[in-house]
């Protein structure tokens, strides 16, 4: 399954007069991964949130692969191709890891032990086979991690949405989602947009970066142009180093 | 499932194809009760503890059912049989008409509990104006001593035992096949956190619907055999507010989301009440049975508030859930 | 057509009486719901209790509701409170569907116990001015209905002086606002929910020392008020004094005017129509705010 082209055009979100995203435009070829960076409450969830069909948009639109995605309800954009995992981890805490993948796989397979057997096959990629009997509430906050990029994959995505995954993670444990994440990339095609804070992870994996700030686009390169880019600096990048 | 659940499972049902053997009378009125409540606290149990939707006005469904094919028979000599598809379609009607405007409207909790109970109330208040149904003054079916006729559901207490001990067997059956099905992992997600489930592609409108049609299909299936069996209808009784709250007991003291649950629930429930009433007539007092009833709620709600069965399966090493 | 003006705005100004102390009764729901969120399905059962205790005093030892009433309320307050802190407190955060089966356990206690202990027939409290009747214009009203009206909006009035003037009424509003909030500038907000629910008991109290006046007592009115009381608060709008007022008065009018026109079926078939339509289209009520999810 190669990945599909994300198009968001002219994208603004305003509720009830508080404008929170405007006039937001990138794409995301195809088989790419792209990240979406800003200070916090920048407006970056919005924007995923309006892909994901969590909102529709007050102006703009979100296309996929040419086809208009924006306004539609959360579980036909997972229909579409589009899948996400959420900034505050939200697993189906009284199921086990394997339960929890299995209900993604459904959207794939309408056969539960098909779903499941292709659900304890993702968790095999992730590392998580062992604990597939394990509550989900139970896990650590990694494992969680893992659990709902697990979760999103089997949908059988074309795009994959991912929220802060980064976040809370040790650097070794930030290397080893990266390497997942590229090898993913590389063997399937699946186009990745993540929203990030750690720098380590978006210099390693993107090739193109939007960032935001108050709601509006303030820059857009590769990730070397990105951190030389004086807006960038100003706003949220700073003078440090960035590792 | 475990080989001992399903063991026991077995023994269980052969009990219960021989009770009318086993037990007298007063027995196998008292085991028809608990199967009644068993069969119509799954039914509910399948809105509540499946699609976390709190329904206090099933009573709704019940009424139609029963009274659709009581009145199908009390008018053109429809038997029950036929009765129940045309009862099913009235409460499935009905209950998409309220599951839609509560989910549509995005009523939860207490306030979508209001709309069911405003429904059934305004059903109500209907059917006490309506003659064909007998108004408030009732609707009698005419009861054949000494027939024994299960097209018409016409005879003894051991014609229902059977028809409801049926119901009741097949309806676990149902549930069962359900929570292992796609839509059955469907409504468990929805249950534990709705947003993520949409997010992962579970169509949560359309799940809950399902939720609340079956739910409305077997309360109104319940309500037949009620009406056949006590041979009256009443407005007052058959839509009213503690009918519907009788219907929740089961679940709730059982277990809720639970298969063991319900029928836990109403043997407990059931063998309480006649315990009660028969320590309030000894008593005198009116109310007591309703006093000490009030009480064994209280102390369940208190300190089990999972429910019965739960409790009892982690007792019995039996699984976690289901 | 004149006559029927007439009956029309007797039954008006019935209704308008009467609902004040409706609205009495669904102002301590509001209160209770409005705040902690907990679904008081033992409303009319302390409503009833209210009723039974007015008429013991006045058939015991002779004291008019209406001065029985401010005793009533102190004890209901205590109870409440009592009651919150002992029972409902740690249900506070649970599912609906577990506070619902506690406080219909509750419910059927208190039912029951009244049941037991006064029987099912009806009760009444027999005051000697009830044939008295004040003249308005061409409108003649019942002096026990003026009075208890009058109570119920002096009690109202008294409540709202509360909630916005001393600091326990403030603190208050501010845990239903914002629980967390609440507790992060350090408000012992159990406390305050046993404060509210005592408040919540004594205004159903007051009201059931009142309603007496007007209605006799069966055990059997217990749930008929419940509902009433959430259909009040719930059109009326959560956290609001003056809606829960409102809802009792359109209530207490829809009552009359339909015992009017002769069928007392079309009050309930009104006061649930009216239900659901607010329940789908203005679920805040007509004056409540719109919660923020």
């Amino acid at each position: 399954m190669s990945g599909a082209t994300l198009e968001l055009a002219g994208l603004g979100k305003s509720f009830r007069g508080l404008r929170a995203v405007h006039d937001v435009s990138f794409t995301v070829p195809g088989g790419s991964i792209h990240a979406l960076i800003g200070p916090n409450g920048a407006g970056k969830t919005t924007i995923f949130n309006m892909i994901a069909g969590v909102y529709a948009p007050t102006a703009g639109t979100v296309t996929l692969d040419g086809r208009r995605i924006s306004g539609l309800r959360p579980d036909r954009v997972c229909d579409a191709g589009v899948g996400r995992t959420f900034q505050i981890v939200r697993p189906f805490k009284g199921l086990s890891v394997l339960e929890n993948v299995t209900i993604g796989a459904l959207q794939r397979q309408s056969k539960v032990d098909r779903a499941r057997a292709a659900a304890l096959a993702i968790l095999e990629r992730l590392g998580l086979a062992d604990r597939a009997h394990q509550l989900a509430e139970n896990l650590t906050l990694p494992d969680r991690k893992r659990l709902e990029v697990a979760r999103a994959l089997a949908t059988g995505p074309r795009l994959l949405l991912l929220d802060e995954v980064m976040a809370g993670l040790r650097p070794t444990e930030v290397d080893v989602m990266v390497g997942f994440l590229r090898e993913l990339n590389a063997r399937t095609g699946l186009t990745i947009l993540l929203i990030e804070h750690v720098m380590r992870a978006v210099m390693a994996l993107a090739a193109q970066v939007t960032v935001v700030s108050y709601g509006e686009k303030i820059a857009e390169g590769t990730p070397q142009e990105i951190v030389r880019n004086k807006a960038v600096l100003d706003v949220y990048l700073g003078e440090e180093e960035v590792a | 499932m475990s080989a001992r659940l399903l063991a026991g499972l077995a023994v269980l049902l052969v009990l219960l194809l021989a009770a009318p053997a086993l037990l007298g009378g007063y027995g196998l009125s008292v085991l028809i009760l608990v199967l009644y409540f068993a069969f119509v606290g799954q039914a509910w149990n399948i809105m509540m503890g499946f699609a976390g939707q709190l329904s206090l006005g099933h009573a709704l469904y019940a009424g139609l059912g029963g009274y659709v094919a009581a009145g199908l028979y009390f008018h053109y000599g429809i038997g029950p049989w036929a009765g129940v598809l045309v009862a099913i379609a009235a409460a499935v009607a009905a209950g998409s008409i309220v599951g839609y405007l509560g989910f549509r409207f995005s009523l939860a909790g207490v306030y979508f509990a209001l709309l069911t109970i405003a429904f059934a109330e305004f059903t109500r208040i209907g059917f006490d104006n309506w003659s064909w149904s007998g108004g408030s003054g009732g609707l009698f079916l005419k009861v054949e001593r000494g027939v024994t006729d299960l097209a018409n559901l016409r005879g003894g207490p051991v014609l229902f035992y059977y028809v409801i001990l049926a119901l009741a067997a097949g309806t676990f059956g149902l549930c069962h096949l359900l929570l292992q099905s796609r839509l059955g992992r469907y409504w468990l997600a929805i249950r534990e956190d709705a947003e993520a489930a949409q997010a992962v592609g579970v169509p949560v409108l359309r799940c809950k619907m399902m939720a609340v049609m079956i739910s409305a299909a077997l309360t109104a299936i319940a309500g037949v055999w009620n009406a056949f069996y006590y041979n009256n209808l009443f407005p007052e009784t058959a839509f009213s507010i503690g009918r519907s709250i009788e219907m929740t007991l089961s679940p709730i003291i059982g277990g809720l989301g639970t298969l063991g649950g319900p029928l836990i629930g109403a043997v407990v429930l059931t063998s309480l009440g006649e315990l009660f009433t028969s320590v309030g007539d000894m008593l005198g007092i009116p109310g007591i049975k309703q006093i000490f009833y009030g009480l064994a709620l209280l102390a369940i709600i208190m300190y089990r508030p999972a429910g019965l069965w739960p409790w009892i399966a982690k007792r019995l090493g039996l699984e976690r859930r289901l | 057509m004149n006559d029927f003006l007439l009956a029309l705005a007797q039954a008006v100004a019935k209704g308008l009486l009467t609902g004040m102390v409706y609205g009495l009764m669904a102002l301590g729901l509001s209160v209770i719901f409005g705040v902690m969120r907990v679904v008081n399905f033992a409303h009319g059962e302390m409503m009833v209790v209210g009723m039974y205790l007015a008429w013991a005093a006045f058939d015991a030892l002779q004291v008019p509701p209406m001065l029985s009433l401010p005793a009533i309320a102190a004890v209901f307050f205590g109870a409440g409170y009592l009651l919150q802190r002992g029972l409902i407190q740690p249900f506070i955060n649970r599912p609906e569907h577990q506070q619902f089966l506690l406080l219909l356990a509750v419910a059927t206690l208190i039912a029951n116990a009244c049941l037991a202990i006064a029987g099912p027939d009806s009760l009444t409290v027999q005051l000697e001015s009830r044939f008295d009747s004040y003249e308005m214009g061409p409108l003649v009203l019942d002096t026990v209905r003026v009075q208890a009206a009058f109570v119920a909006l002096l009690i109202t009035a008294l409540l709202w002086l509360f909630f916005t003037r001393t600091r326990t009424g403030k603190a208050i509003r501010a845990a239903a606002d914002n629980h967390m909030g609440a507790l992060v500038v350090g408000l012992d907000v159990r406390r305050l929910y046993a404060v509210t629910f005592g408040i919540g008991a004594a205004c159903v109290g007051a009201a059931g020392a009142l309603m007496i006046m007007l209605v006799p007592v069966t055990p059997s009115l217990a749930p008929d008020y419940t509902l009433l009381a959430f259909v009040i608060v719930i059109v009326g709008g959560l956290g609001s004094m003056t809606g829960a007022l409102l809802g009792g008065l359109l209530i207490g009018v829809s009552e009359a005017v339909a015992g009017l026109l002769g069928d007392p079926a079309l009050k309930s078939m009104f006061s649930f129509g009216l239900l659901i339509v607010v329940l789908l289209l203005r679920p805040q009520g007509l004056l409540g705010r719109k919660e923020t999810r």
